[in-house]
């Protein structure tokens, strides 16, 4: 299958040099060959990244305004601010592949990147904003700590720092949801009604079961991946559970049981069916959360424009001094 | 038959000027923190994005250290919280100028100008006032607000001077919303209460030195300054215009809806 071979380009024995550096466990770092195809998974990946930080502004920064106290409005904005310096940060990691910053933007408005699944359900409570953070960055810390050791090495480093806030993240949330399980009934009502509806998306956000995944086989194999999405899935579940019992809370899954034998939490079935309808474009809010990009990307457009034209008169101005 | 009096006080401010008067300096900061934070997740550049939730960030944090001043000095148990959540429109006592939507980008960037060439005036004067706990938050904040200033007149020069739209849109800013700005200035009662406990500004001398810093970054964006004397007043006295409201009834929806519930 052409998706799984190397581009016919690409020099068989540059090919073996650089899959012997990846076996002996090397980093890559950005002027060193490397295949084709390895340079577009990882500008896939990436980029894919980058858009998740950035179209997951927007349902946790559907709060900011309402956050009830000043404390909790000023992590909110924090958080989703870290959230847009992740993006950059990532963008730019990419422009060390040799793709511009730009390219990527206009490949997320035209809808045709792709972002994390879980960015395309609404936030309907305050309590939201406690289950994403406890949820949705603990199931990104999951990816991430293994990514932090994938083979492209800015890659690798953007990971590690980027994991330290995202650790930071999931303690607010699971802070915020402990607190309201502790609180009010009408308090320990919402968090769990948030829980309900954000544990099976959260399980989605692993991607598609090792069976059905089709760019697994080779990521794994150049290291840019180091575990299945099933690994990583099983592995956030086993640390959840324990978490949700601590807090009094439930889980939506009746066929939820821990498994003596092999020390894991075995779960219900996922609705397939439901993530390949929101990764296609089709969830609750992809069109919300796409329409909301292009209106600041299109509202800002004679901004940027200003900016361009002063910085060419200053430039301008500046040779003439000169 | 007697009738009772129906003859109330002309202004119906705190009963300690003080309180009132951390209170006008606690929700400027609060309203145009929220504002700005109206644009995280929208901003026309990733960067900017990142540089108003700083500045919104700094303000909402300046303003509830002055929100639990202001409630240890009026002495009812209420705390930061109770007074950002739980007061009215007619009770916040913000300026009209930081209150208005956030409109364009280039609405935004005014608004913040003419706002942040008063605060680090403002709270240069308050970092050396009697009232050491305000003083200290003064001086905190002042260090803050002298990069937002940074900030925003570089914002003033980029779409002053950038093209003819960002011009025309930052000139039509500047005409509208110039209107707000007399009201910064203008000393009134609870000014002269706080004057004699040791806590005032010379609200002339600050409206000398920033028509002065505004002109010159106005005139360097190659914009005009409006020539209109138009005033818009009120909001020390609560007298607010219409967008407070719906602004508030937002901020505070989720802390209304659970009495009692902290969080």
């Amino acid at each position: 299958m052409a998706n799984t071979t190397t581009a016919p380009h690409d020099d068989p024995a540059l090919v073996a040099a650089f899959e012997a550096r990846i076996a002996a466990g090397e980093s890559i770092e950005p002027k060193d060959w490397m295949p084709e195809r390895y340079r577009r998974q990882l500008t896939r990946m990436m980029s894919q990244h980058a858009h998740s930080e950035i179209v997951g502004m927007l349902p946790e920064g559907n709060w900011i305004t309402r956050a009830p106290s000043l404390r909790r409005k000023l992590s909110l904005i924090a958080k989703v601010q870290d959230e847009a310096g992740h993006g950059l940060y990532i963008y730019c990691g990419t422009e060390t592949l040799g793709v511009d910053r730009h390219e990527l933007v206009n490949q997320l408005l035209d809808g045709k990147a792709k972002y994390s699944s879980i960015f395309n359900y609404p936030t309907l409570s305050f309590s939201d904003v406690g289950v994403i953070g406890w949820l949705v960055d603990g199931a990104a810390i999951v990816n991430q700590t293994i990514l932090a050791k994938t083979s492209y090495g800015p890659y690798a480093r953007a990971m590690i720092r980027i994991c330290k806030e995202e650790n930071f993240h999931k303690r607010q949330g699971f802070e915020l949801c402990a607190h309201l399980a502790k609180g009010t009934p009408a308090q320990q009502a919402m968090v769990q009604e948030s829980l309900n509806r954000f544990w099976w998306p959260s399980l989605m956000m692993f991607g598609p079961s090792d069976t059905d995944s089709p760019n697994s086989g080779e990521l794994l194999r150049w290291k840019v991946k180091r575990k299945t999405n099933d690994e990583l899935r099983q592995r956030f579940v086993n640390l959840t559970v324990p978490q949700v019992q601590a807090l009094g809370l439930t889980l939506p899954d009746p066929d939820l049981t821990f498994d003596e034998a092999t020390g894991n939490w075995t779960f219900g079935a996922i609705d397939w069916d439901e993530f390949q309808q929101v990764i296609s474009g089709n969830g609750p809010c992809n069109h919300e959360r796409l329409a909301a990009r292009r209106k600041a990307h299109n509202d800002g457009e004679w901004v940027r424009a200003a900016a361009t034209a002063y910085a060419a008169k200053r430039a301008s101005a500046s040779t003439e001094a000169a | 038959m007697t009738r009772p009096s129906v003859a109330g006080d002309r202004t119906s401010g705190a009963a300690n000027p003080l309180v009132d008067y951390l209170l006008r300096i606690a929700d400027d900061r609060l309203v145009l923190g929220h504002r700005l934070s109206e644009w995280c997740g929208h901003g026309p550049i990733l960067e900017e994005d990142i540089a108003l939730s700083n500045m919104a960030l700094d303000l909402i944090g300046a303003a509830s250290a002055l929100l639990a001043l202001a409630g240890t000095v009026e002495g009812k148990g209420r705390d930061a919280d109770a007074l950002a959540f739980f007061r009215d429109e007619t009770a916040y006592r913000n300026a009209l100028l930081v209150e208005q939507p956030n409109g364009d980008f280039a609405v935004t960037i005014v608004r913040q100008f003419l706002f942040d060439a008063y605060s680090v005036l403002q709270l240069d004067a308050l970092s050396r006032c009697g009232h050491a706990d305000l003083a200290a938050i003064a001086a905190k904040s002042l260090k803050e607000d002298k990069y937002h200033l940074r900030h925003s007149s570089d914002w003033m020069l980029k779409l002053g001077d950038g093209t003819p739209e960002s011009h025309a849109r930052t000139q039509r800013a500047l005409d509208t919303l110039w209107r707000y700005t007399d009201e910064l200035f203008v000393p009134d009662a609870v000014d002269h209460a706080t004057a004699a406990l040791g806590v005032s500004i010379d609200l002339d001398a600050i409206r000398a030195q920033w028509h002065q810093l505004v002109a010159d970054v106005v005139g360097r964006a190659t914009l005009t300054l409006p020539a209109s004397t138009v005033r818009a007043t009120g909001g020390r006295s609560g007298r607010h215009t219409e967008h407070l409201g719906h602004m508030l009834a937002e901020m505070q929806i989720v802390a209304r809806s659970h009495p009692g519930a902290t969080w």
